[in-house]
């Protein structure tokens, strides 16, 4: 059966997620157009891990709902699993496999077609320009390269969303540019929805449609980046003026230990 | 329910396909491996031959303890296996793997037959020492068959336990921690190096719920003996458990990426 369409590809309704007495996301709401860039901005900590991994259904809400493309990610978590893709914000190639055997354990636990597996990870690889390191080992690729791999990973069985966590974290202008570049594409030529998260405020501004700025597990405002930019009244506003207009908080003053352990340590493998 | 066990069969097999890839990558750690066996049969078991104090019905102390080297050394690549859901988590290996459609439980059975596949190799290493040693073993296709049957069980058995103990210590210090304690013990409390019979008695109900005392006491019937008896019992006591625990283990590990 057909799921409902509707309008909304990622429909979040008064999501909740406590541990303890502490609410790492609380009582969130908001809706993610099919083909949007859309970026979750806000330090360590603010609850953006936590949002996605409940959206991705490595963690059930305490409360609330949300569906994504008319799939419920608690009821009908595998509905959901076909449907999407996710690149961690850590490494998740195996750097002591070959790129196309990375590629091909995907293919196959996606269960695409042994007829379709071989061009669908030709395309995927030229796709991403890497289709001159086929078999090469993973760990002889440079940080852009391995972002770029996970990114084929995550899109083989063509997802309709892709959810990405920090996804250029420890990568140069360079890279971060060429990553940028081929997310783009995924998303013109085969209408991929794309959701991020990210505490670069130049990230969020270059590259998506519409940004929630989350700040303690709460969504402090979401808008298109000049929305933002003007309500914070001022005629030059960054988005990092606008980041402070709404949530009143410093970014670089938060995140905790383990957050701030696991950015470096991806940023020093990756670099 | 056929689905979900053809699914999980499927996948454990490509799961397990590619750490063989892995290993054919690289298999230096199998070389590694090897080492320590091989000092536990060419020195240890050497030594206390000539001490003939341990009866050994029947056997040379050195035939006595080949299929108990044998399983401690399965053991010892199984009992640390968890480590690696631990290591996949800290990349994102997991997390990845995790949101694809495979079921959890194809995620433990990979785990499990991949420990399985090194404690394979490790076998291959411990017959061609022991012929080299002059050991008398009891080789036929059955007794051949018989050993691989137990040495993926057994492996399967203690992956579990390791992945369940990952889930719970979710650290890499700390499971190296346990993994450290318990194995000795594990081993000393079995009939791997010397018979059941000769313990204190709160020893013997140690060494008979240890599941490496099961595995210890098939191999020995198969590499040593025409007979097999018993060998079916310990190959059921095996396979419960293992399923047992690879249940367990399907429904804790997820919790390790939380």
């Amino acid at each position: 059966m057909e799921p409902p369409k509707t309008a909304s590809i990622i429909d979040i309704k008064n999501l909740t997620k406590r541990f303890g007495d502490f609410a790492a996301v609380g009582d969130v709401s908001f809706g993610v157009e099919r083909g949007e860039i859309f970026a979750c901005l806000g330090p360590n900590g603010a609850g953006k891990s936590t949002l996605i991994k409940m959206l991705i259904t490595l963690l059930k809400p305490t409360d609330g709902d949300a569906t994504i493309d008319g799939h419920d990610i608690v009821h009908h978590s595998a509905e959901v699993r076909n449907t999407i893709g996710y690149v961690p914000q850590s490494i998740s190639v195996d750097g002591t496999l070959t790129a196309y055997e990375n590629l091909m354990l995907f293919a196959r636990l996606y269960d695409i077609p042994r007829a379709a597996r071989k061009t669908r990870i030709q395309e995927t690889l030229e796709f991403l320009n890497l289709q001159g390191h086929a078999n090469a080992l993973v760990r002889t690729f440079s940080g852009g390269m391995i972002r770029k791999m996970e990114i084929g990973q995550a899109m083989l069985h063509r997802p309709k969303v892709l959810f990405l966590d920090e996804p250029t974290t420890g990568l140069d202008p360079i890279a971060q540019q060429s990553v940028w570049g081929h997310l783009a594409d995924l998303r013109k030529t085969m209408g991929t929805t794309i959701f991020f998260s990210t505490h670069n405020m130049e990230e969020a501004d270059g590259v998506s449609d519409r940004v929630a700025v989350m700040n303690q597990g709460k969504v402090a405002v979401i808008g298109t980046v000049p929305e933002l930019k003007e309500k914070t009244g001022k005629p030059n506003a960054t988005l990092e003026d606008a980041f402070i207009f709404f949530s009143g908080n410093n970014m670089s003053d938060t995140g905790n230990f383990r957050d701030i352990r696991r950015m470096r340590q991806t940023e020093k493998r990756l670099g | 329910m056929f689905h979900y066990l053809y699914e999980t069969i499927k996948k454990s097999w490509v799961l397990t396909e590619m750490e063989a890839r892995k290993l054919l990558h690289d298999p230096t750690e199998l070389i590694s491996r090897a080492v320590q066996p091989i000092l536990w049969l060419g020195i240890f078991g050497e030594a206390l031959s000539k001490v003939r104090a341990i009866p050994t019905g029947g056997f040379t102390y050195l035939q006595f303890i080949t299929p108990g080297i044998l399983t401690q050394s399965v053991v010892f690549v199984a009992i640390f296996y968890g480590l690696y859901i631990i290591m996949d988590r800290d990349t994102g290996i997991l997390q990845k793997l995790l949101v694809t459609p495979t079921p959890r439980l194809a995620l433990v059975w990979g785990k499990m037959l991949s420990a399985g596949l090194r404690g394979l190799c490790q076998a291959l290493i411990v017959f061609i020492f022991a012929i080299i040693l002059g050991v008398q073993l009891n080789i036929s296709l059955w007794s051949i068959l018989g050993v691989i049957v137990i040495v993926l069980l057994g492996a399967a058995v203690f992956t579990g336990i390791s992945m369940i103990i990952a889930s719970i210590v979710k650290t890499r210090e700390r499971f190296m921690g346990i993994g450290q304690v318990i194995t000795l013990p594990l081993f000393f409390a079995s009939n791997a190096i010397y018979p059941i019979a000769i313990m204190p008695t709160w020893l013997q109900v140690v060494a008979n719920i240890n599941p490496l005392s099961y595995m210890v006491d098939g191999l020995r019937a198969l590499m040593l003996t025409n007979t097999s008896a018993g060998v079916g019992f310990d190959i059921f006591i095996l396979a419960v458990v293992a399923l047992g625990i690879s249940m367990i283990s399907a429904w804790m590990y997820p919790k390790v990426v939380i």
